[in-house]
């Protein structure tokens, strides 16, 4: 580790200050990436703003329209804990890591950071959530750009998730067997004007819905209108965990259980 | 029922009270006055030419106390390798050097170049990127058959080529071998990986280099399996210090599974740079440093064939192996797939003609050396999956294929140069096919197949050789050391009992057990005795732990100087009660007077000893302290059946272990509950290895499995709870405790009932797969699967 100083603001007003002024800075959520970057010497900012002591980005609330409102600082424990009222999600987030993981990482962090391997992701695309900033807010197929990558802005904070919550849904992971990320991960969400799929762990662009298999569930919501479908392993991760087409042949296993979890 | 405390009871591990309630004394818990930190700039090039290190603008920084490089390591002697195989040719083996610092080149990631010494460990970091290193990158060779080809890259300059060795076991019967196969009925052919692992000790490695100016004294404070041995090849080979100038200390350590027995660069550092700095030096290394630096183990790559009979006797057997080496000799290496992997070939059945080839190959990796077992897994798997698959060539049951070539008169020569003095083969499979509930196997599948699963079961059966060794033979096979064990038992004038031992214990319950022995043997309580170890400066000279020896031999050694303080004792009471010595009998701490209702206690006794107003002072010398080494005269072979039983997610190719049972030899037990573990535990880390662990080198010779983000470690979910059995005992007739030794068996023998469970289940589902390399990952059974 790098020496380096740390803030830690307990209002948002203060955090964004920090963040916009002159010393390269750089958001600490849960620490649960960047402390082990840190640790390896894989990151060098000279100043953490870290956000844990920012309450009012955390917790969890119904919207008037019904969303399911998440805090970017709540911990993976308290969504599965507190997120009752969009049951895929509490579980997603319940299956997260281990107990210190989920203790300390958080939703807003997961987004940010867009590990193509990640949970959270798979949930934010299926349920066409909305991602609120301290600058704006963005759909979340406008969310997501690549591994590791986002729309977010240098100093941009994800203060809130809102889920539209469906009819039914599920997560399915199939885990990979040393980091238990998802090797693939689907979320399948169905709501009254069609289905959703997401998919992660499995492309190099990292999270994707699947949109011949939104388009057959769309019109009948079983495992079977989706048997025989299949993604090329065209643009698939492909590593010492499993090949390209491994991980193709999986996004047609797990998506088909998630559906059937789903009911 | 055995007392508690005594042999045969389950008594709860003492040393737990300090490792569960965090109050143990590992080595990075030892700090001195004044100590600096060393961190080391390894390689990041698998082979590279080094032409510069410029250290200069590195020596400037904050903190930096020194910066050594290979340079101020020449003329010091290099890591020395502790055996020497001579191959089928009557030639001895290449010996490449090793330098504490990478010296000219370097031969795989993670070789030191420079230490930098510094006031904290952060500063000595910071100042190791400031190191400039001109290295010219060469070719890697990191496949084995590819470094053995004409023109390879050349991982030692100096030697003729990448092979270390080719041996051939033995080579006397190859002729005969070979002509066996040409007139047997049936030959099944098998060609298999035996996955490189990483050992992964909860606990890296630390060293702790220490020295006194004013007396000459060194000490060195580390993570070892085998303090002794360290002294000795530290001390005389590497940097010229006398035993008694020269002190190791290895404290509470937290497992070593074999990585922990061999000399390592750091420790040598360590102790040259406290003398050269007159300051401590400390050495603590990182878990990503430990997957580069740690000797890793296994790493065999074999084709076997076995040649049957018309009634389907096993006729002959032929081996052709490629063992690689690493980069370096690492200090037990050349032995691992030699005499420690040959010699079991015959396993448990009576092959008459065995012939083994091994070549052992230099390669850009790290170097690999004995892992939990050391090559009698490796000979195990090969043995136990041709078999396998040659019961289901021939359509015969694999059970009644191994017991009707079972071996079962003992003792028993086998044609691969090792005597079986004990064992009952056909007992531990009944126990296993008992505890296994192999009748309901059927119903179970039939349960699995209803959830679209498919169900297998794997059976295999193991031998192994342990209580390494006799001295005189192990001499023979090219060790450049002795392989006895020693203990000193001190009686205190009060009756409690100090026994210094030369074994280790670093995790294996030693301090618990051995106390079970000895008082036993007095008849008095546990508690009254004390297990020292793991200091050259307080326990007599002794070669350590590992090959499943301790209880074998260091327990031994422990008998026989017990044997010796209770005879002198019978001497004293017989004096203090007037009484003829051969009539003095010694029960439950007391001595008494044959026939008679006289009797002293056992602290009489030792009081007198060291208060020797009433004592045969004209016979015998006051005090009761007796020293003893032990040589054993054979090899002790445990042996035992595992069945394990998965079920196969055809889907997505995911074996899961549904049930594994263990049915196991091990003569006489001293502590069911601490056998248990440590079988529970083998089979933890056979299981891990068989499903979950692959080291994984990429062509350029990068470790892409160098962290727990890709290397698997097993975890408690990985693994079922275990039918565990021990009580099948034949004991051993050759040392006195009648004890074969338990620490190695659950590794050696869980990885091929679970490849053969996993073959079996994709069997059962019609699927013509017939072998997979381990580790049974899910993408590998998967694509396997789709033929």
């Amino acid at each position: 580790m790098y020496a380096f100083d740390i803030e830690r603001p307990t209002r948002l007003t203060d955090a964004v200050k920090l963040l916009s002024d002159a010393t390269d800075s750089q958001p600490l959520g849960g620490g649960q990436t960047l402390i082990p970057a840190l640790k390896a010497r894989l990151a060098a900012p000279e100043r953490l703003v870290c956000l844990s002591g920012v309450d009012e980005i955390k917790g969890i609330c119904t919207a008037d329209d019904g969303a399911l409102c998440i805090g970017g600082g709540t911990c993976h424990a308290d969504v599965a804990a507190g997120a009752g009222a969009y049951p895929a999600l509490a579980s997603l987030a319940a299956n997260i890591g281990d107990p210190a993981v989920r203790n300390r990482g958080t939703i807003g962090g997961s987004l940010a950071n867009n590990d193509p391997s990640a949970c959270y992701p798979a949930a934010l695309l299926a349920s066409g959530a909305t991602v609120v900033t301290t600058n704006r807010k963005i759909a979340a197929d406008d969310f997501f750009e690549g591994m590791f990558t986002t729309s977010l802005e240098d100093g941009e904070i994800i203060t809130e998730v809102r889920f539209p919550v469906p009819e039914k849904a599920n997560y399915q992971k199939f885990e990979q067997p040393a980091s238990r990320f998802a090797l693939v991960g689907v979320f399948v969400a169905k709501y009254a004007d069609g289905v959703r799929v997401a998919v992660t762990g499995a492309s190099e662009d990292g999270v994707f819905r699947w949109s011949e298999a939104e388009a057959a569930l769309s019109s009948d919501f079983s495992a079977g209108a989706i048997e025989g479908l299949s993604l090329p392993g065209d643009g698939m991760i492909s590593d010492m965990h499993g090949s390209a087409d491994y991980r193709a042949h999986l996004v047609g296993v797990v998506t088909r259980r998630a559906v059937t979890a789903a009911g | 029922m055995p007392k508690d405390g005594g042999i045969g009871a389950s008594t709860k591990r003492r040393e737990d009270v300090r490792f569960l309630t965090g109050t143990g004394n590992y080595t990075d818990d030892i700090n001195l006055r004044g100590q600096a930190y060393v961190h080391f700039l390894r390689s990041d090039v698998a082979h590279g030419r080094l032409n510069t290190v410029d250290t200069s603008a590195a020596e400037g920084m904050p903190g930096v106390i020194r910066i050594f490089t290979g340079k101020d390591f020449e003329g010091i002697g290099g890591l020395p390798c502790g055996w020497q195989v001579t191959d089928r040719h009557g030639e001895v083996m290449q010996e490449p050097g090793h330098p504490v610092l990478a010296q000219g080149k370097v031969r795989h990631v993670g070789d030191p170049i420079a230490a930098v010494v510094a006031e904290t460990r952060e500063q000595a970091r910071d100042a190791a990127e400031a190191i400039e290193l001109d290295i010219e990158e060469l070719p890697a060779v990191v496949d084995m058959k590819a470094a053995l080809e004409d023109g390879a890259p050349k991982v030692h300059d100096d030697l003729t080529s990448n092979l270390c060795y080719d041996w051939g076991f033995v080579e006397e019967n190859k002729a005969a071998v070979d002509e066996a196969f040409k007139s047997a009925a049936h030959v099944t052919t098998l060609e298999l990986v035996n996955n490189r692992l990483v050992a992964n000790p909860m606990e890296p490695r630390v060293a702790v280099g220490d020295y006194n100016r004013s007396t000459g004294d060194h000490t060195l404070y580390t993570t070892s399996q085998n303090p002794h041995v360290i002294r000795l090849l530290m001390g005389a080979f590497v940097l010229g210090i006398p035993e008694h100038k020269l002190r190791v200390v290895a404290p509470d350590v937290g497992g070593g599974f074999g990585s922990k027995i061999f000399h390592y660069a750091e420790e040598a550092f360590c102790t040259f740079a406290a003398k050269a700095l007159n300051r401590p030096v400390k050495w603590t290394c990182s878990r990503s440093e430990a997957f580069i630096t740690d000797a890793h183990g296994r790493d065999h790559v074999t084709k076997i064939e076995l040649a049957l009979d018309a009634e389907n006797n096993f006729t002959a057997l032929r081996t052709d192996t490629y063992a690689n080496m690493g980069a370096y000799l690492s200090t037990f290496a050349p032995s691992v797939p030699t005499w420690l992997h040959g010699t079991l070939m015959a396993g448990n059945y009576k092959t008459p003609l065995i012939y083994v080839n091994v070549k052992a190959v230099f390669t850009n990796t790290v170097p690999v050396d004995a892992y939990r077992g050391a090559g009698r897994p490796e000979a195990t798997y090969q043995l136990e999956r041709v078999i396998d698959k040659a019961a289901r060539e021939l359509g015969v049951d694999p059970i009644a294929l191994r017991r009707q070539n079972f071996i079962t008169e003992f003792p028993y020569a086998t044609p691969v140069a090792v005597e079986y003095d004990t064992g009952d083969y056909h007992a531990t499979m009944d126990k296993l096919e008992e505890i296994g509930d192999f009748k309901g196997f059927a119903a179970r599948r039939k349960e699995s197949e209803a959830k679209g699963r498919l169900r297998g079961l794997g059976i295999n059966c193991y031998i192994e050789a342990c209580g390494i060794a006799p001295s005189n033979l192990v001499g023979q096979l090219g060790a450049r050391a002795g392989l006895y064990e020693s203990a000193t038992v001190r009686v205190n004038a009060t009756g409690g009992l100090v026994v210094m031992t030369g074994s280790h214990s670093h995790g294996q319950g030693h301090e618990t057990s051995f106390a079970q022995v000895v008082a036993e043997m007095i008849g008095i309580d546990a508690d009254q005795v004390e297990i020292v170890h793991g200091d050259t400066a307080n326990t007599p000279m002794g070669m350590g732990t590992y090959g499943s020896r301790s209880i074998a031999v260091g327990g031994s050694a422990m008998v026989r100087a017990t044997e010796k303080i209770i005879n002198k004792a019978k001497k004293i009471a017989a004096h203090l009660m007037e009484a003829s010595e051969a009539d003095i009998e010694l029960k439950d701490g007391q001595f008494s007077v044959a026939g008679t209702d006289k009797s002293v206690a056992w602290g009489d006794v030792t009081l007198a000893a060291y208060v020797p107003h009433n004592y045969p002072l004209e016979d015998i010398e006051p005090g009761l302290e007796e020293t003893a080494f032990y040589d054993p005269s054979n090899f002790t072979y445990p042996s035992g059946a595992y069945a394990c039983e998965v079920e196969v997610d055809p889907e997505t190719g995911r074996v899961t272990i549904e049930r594994f049972a263990a049915a196991d030899d091990f003569g006489n037990i001293i502590n069911p509950m601490i056998v248990s573990g440590q079988v529970h535990g083998g089979i933890g880390q056979g299981i891990g290895q068989a499903l979950l662990e692959a080291c994984v080198y990429d062509e350029n010779g990068q470790l892409q499995s160098g962290s727990y983000m890709d290397y698997a470690m097993p975890r408690a979910d990985d693994v079922p709870f275990y039918e565990v059995d021990h009580s099948c005992q034949t004991p051993c007739t050759h040392n006195p405790l009648g004890v074969k030794g338990c620490g190695e068996a659950g590794a050696i023998g869980s990885p091929p009932s679970v490849v053969n469970a996993v073959i079996d289940a994709l069997q059962s589902g019609g699927k013509n797969v017939t072998h997979i390399d381990m580790p049974l990952s899910p993408s590998r059974v998967w694509q396997a699967m789709q033929g």
